[in-house]
């Protein structure tokens, strides 16, 4: 019987030769990721109930993403609550705003491929950008693995998205997953796994390939995944780590469906205020004026999104009454913007550098928004109140719709800017 | 497995983790965040509620962040069940996880806020009690039974712990 990449990764970490969609096992976890929001202040009072204590502190990577830097008391005190279990359990990997937890699982090449990996988190997803399957859980099944070690699943269907063609210029990765959100709905992926391929994505580098895996969360799915190729083979190896490409799924492998798309018909989109898969055309987004522009997250505040901004704002100032802020990924992401000069151009036009972490992404760092603000975000997410006051309206779009509309005080197409640019 | 009877109250698709439980809130405790539930799309709702009602929702209910405060949440606040025409998978995981049960019936939009329901998950079914009118649901496989059966993930993982069950 033939499997998809999926179903072999799952077999494997299950002791089975074969596993179909829905069956249901247990499965041994190996490697697992929680952060100082999810993590020890939920899980630490459970462990001490049960009298366990973390199943392997080599395999539990934690880090300390959302209330970095600490805004008062309250967040100050959760931080000490994860160093405190961090020193408790010896845990080896521990990371306090050093950046956020996906983009340090992905730039540490804490993942390989062909793991099953678990994380604390529904943005956990984005390390299959690395060939491992990668799946986002809640607090209480984070416990369970780290006191036991093991989980367990429901085998998803797998489903093939297939992205023939080239990315067009001043198109990126979100635009091409914001498209596929608003074409199959923010439950259109439900429960299954979006295995990536095309010529589009293996001229992709890993940054951008990662906006496609985390924006996985935002279509309702298990997991998302790309097998290793050579790219994949490139970047493990600039970090002193021997892999070969695959696994695969099998040639024969069934899979539910497969999304085609043509990367050169892609266009700049945005997502309008409150639905993520409410999607339209940058172009036609009515010329919406903004007060904030806001380059942050996992999903977009990485060099490669910082890069691209910058090409928009080059020579450029922000237009008056817009605060652009840009909270890089990591602080090795702000590290490469000040040593090639990306960092200088944000400044120059006006950016704001905010520190590393979630920040206002999740409605709980710097730079939350207050009623009647209205923002464009590199971010994944916009359901009512999630940046801030349940009052403002959050957009989001790519790097170069959210710079381009800093610069025009409203919602344009980046093209507009950048042709005039060349 | 149980028979949960409770009054309905309606919600539609997509009910977001940012509105069930807003990120703001996420600092605090418990019964503090429970004050707040449903304030997103319907504020007031905890003071509304009477311990063992029943949430029926469209499709997608819980889309989101991982957040377990929102169905520990909707617990606290006295919700006994949830039915819903799909869940978000991680909600779904952490429904279970927490002992509240999650029941994927197909046909929520012809059941009414305010009606009486009778959901018995064992025979995967959900009865409109002023009706008489019966809803197929989805059915729980056993590993996951088992641990709605044990009060939630972590009373199960005392139990294996303590070597009542393997």
């Amino acid at each position: 019987m033939s499997m998809t990449l999926a179903e072999k990764i799952i077999a494997r970490a299950g002791g089975r030769d074969l596993v179909e969609p829905d069956d249901v096992l247990w499965v041994d976890v190996d490697l697992a990721m929680t952060h100082d929001s999810s993590g020890p202040r939920r899980i630490w009072p459970s462990l001490k109930e049960l009298g366990v204590g973390v199943w392997d502190p080599d395999k539990l990577i934690i880090v300390a993403d959302h209330f970095v830097p600490a805004q008062d008391v309250g967040s100050a005190r959760i931080l000490q609550t994860t160093r405190e279990f961090v020193e408790a359990y010896g845990i080896t990997r521990f990371h306090e705003a050093e950046g956020i937890s996906h983009t340090m699982m992905v730039e540490r090449a804490y993942v390989r491929p062909g793991m099953l990996y678990v994380g604390g988190d529904s943005h956990s997803l984005t390390a299959g950008v690395l060939g491992c399957l990668a799946i986002g859980v809640g607090s209480t099944d984070m416990l369970g693995i780290v006191a036991t070690g093991r989980t367990w699943l429901r085998v998803p269907r797998t489903i093939r998205v297939q992205i023939d063609g080239s990315m067009p210029t001043a198109v990126a990765a979100k635009d091409l997953i914001l498209t596929i959100i608003g074409d199959q709905g923010m439950d259109g992926g439900l429960y299954r796994v979006l295995e990536f391929g095309g010529d589009a994505i293996t001229e992709m580098d890993i940054q951008e390939r990662s906006v496609l895996t985390n924006m996985c969360a935002e279509i309702g799915a298990k997991s998302g995944i790309v097998p290793a190729d050579a790219t994949t083979v490139a970047y493990l190896a600039d970090r002193g780590i021997d892999v070969s490409e695959g696994p695969f799924s099998d040639p024969d492998a069934v899979f539910e469906a497969t999304w085609r798309y043509d990367a050169s018909e892609l266009l700049p989109v945005v997502a309008r205020p409150h639905k993520h898969d409410d999607v339209v055309p940058a172009g036609d987004a009515g010329y919406a004026p903004v007060t904030r522009a806001y380059i942050g997250a996992c999903t977009g505040a990485k060099h490669a999104d910082l890069v691209m901004a910058a090409q928009v704002l080059a020579g450029r100032t922000v237009a008056p009454g817009v605060l652009l802020q840009v909270a890089p990924a990591s602080r090795a992401t702000l590290q490469e913007a000040i040593e090639d000069g990306t960092a200088e151009t944000l400044m120059a036009a006006g950016a704001h550098i905010l520190s590393t972490g979630c920040g206002a992404c999740p409605g709980i760092g710097s730079g939350v928004l207050a009623p009647g603000e209205v923002c464009i975000s590199t971010t994944s997410r916009n359901a009512r109140g999630r940046m801030g006051s349940p009052e403002a309206e959050v957009w989001l779009g790519s790097p170069y719709s959210v710079a381009a509309a800093a610069i025009a005080g409203q919602i344009i197409d980046p093209r507009e800017l950048m042709a005039a640019s060349v | 497995m149980t028979v949960i009877q409770g009054n309905v109250w309606k919600f539609g698709d997509n009910i977001d983790t940012d509105v069930i439980v807003p990120g703001k809130y996420l600092i605090g405790d418990l019964p503090e965040i429970a004050a707040h539930v449903m304030e997103g799309v319907r504020p007031g709702f905890a003071d509304l509620v009477s311990t063992g009602d029943v949430i029926v929702g469209g499709k997608n209910f819980g889309t989101g962040s991982s957040r377990e405060m929102a169905p520990r949440a909707i617990q606290a606040a006295g919700i006994a069940a949830i039915v819903a025409q799909s869940f978000a998978r991680i909600f779904f995981r952490n429904c279970i996880n927490v002992g509240l049960v999650p029941i994927e019936c197909a046909t929520t939009g012809d059941i009414a806020e305010g009606q009486r329901v009778r959901i018995d998950t064992a025979a995967g079914e959900v009865v409109v009690v002023d009706t008489g009118a019966t809803h197929r649901a989805l059915g729980l496989p056993p590993e996951i039974g088992a641990i709605l059966e044990a009060g939630g993930l972590e009373p199960l993982l005392k139990q294996q712990i303590e070597g009542k069950i393997s």
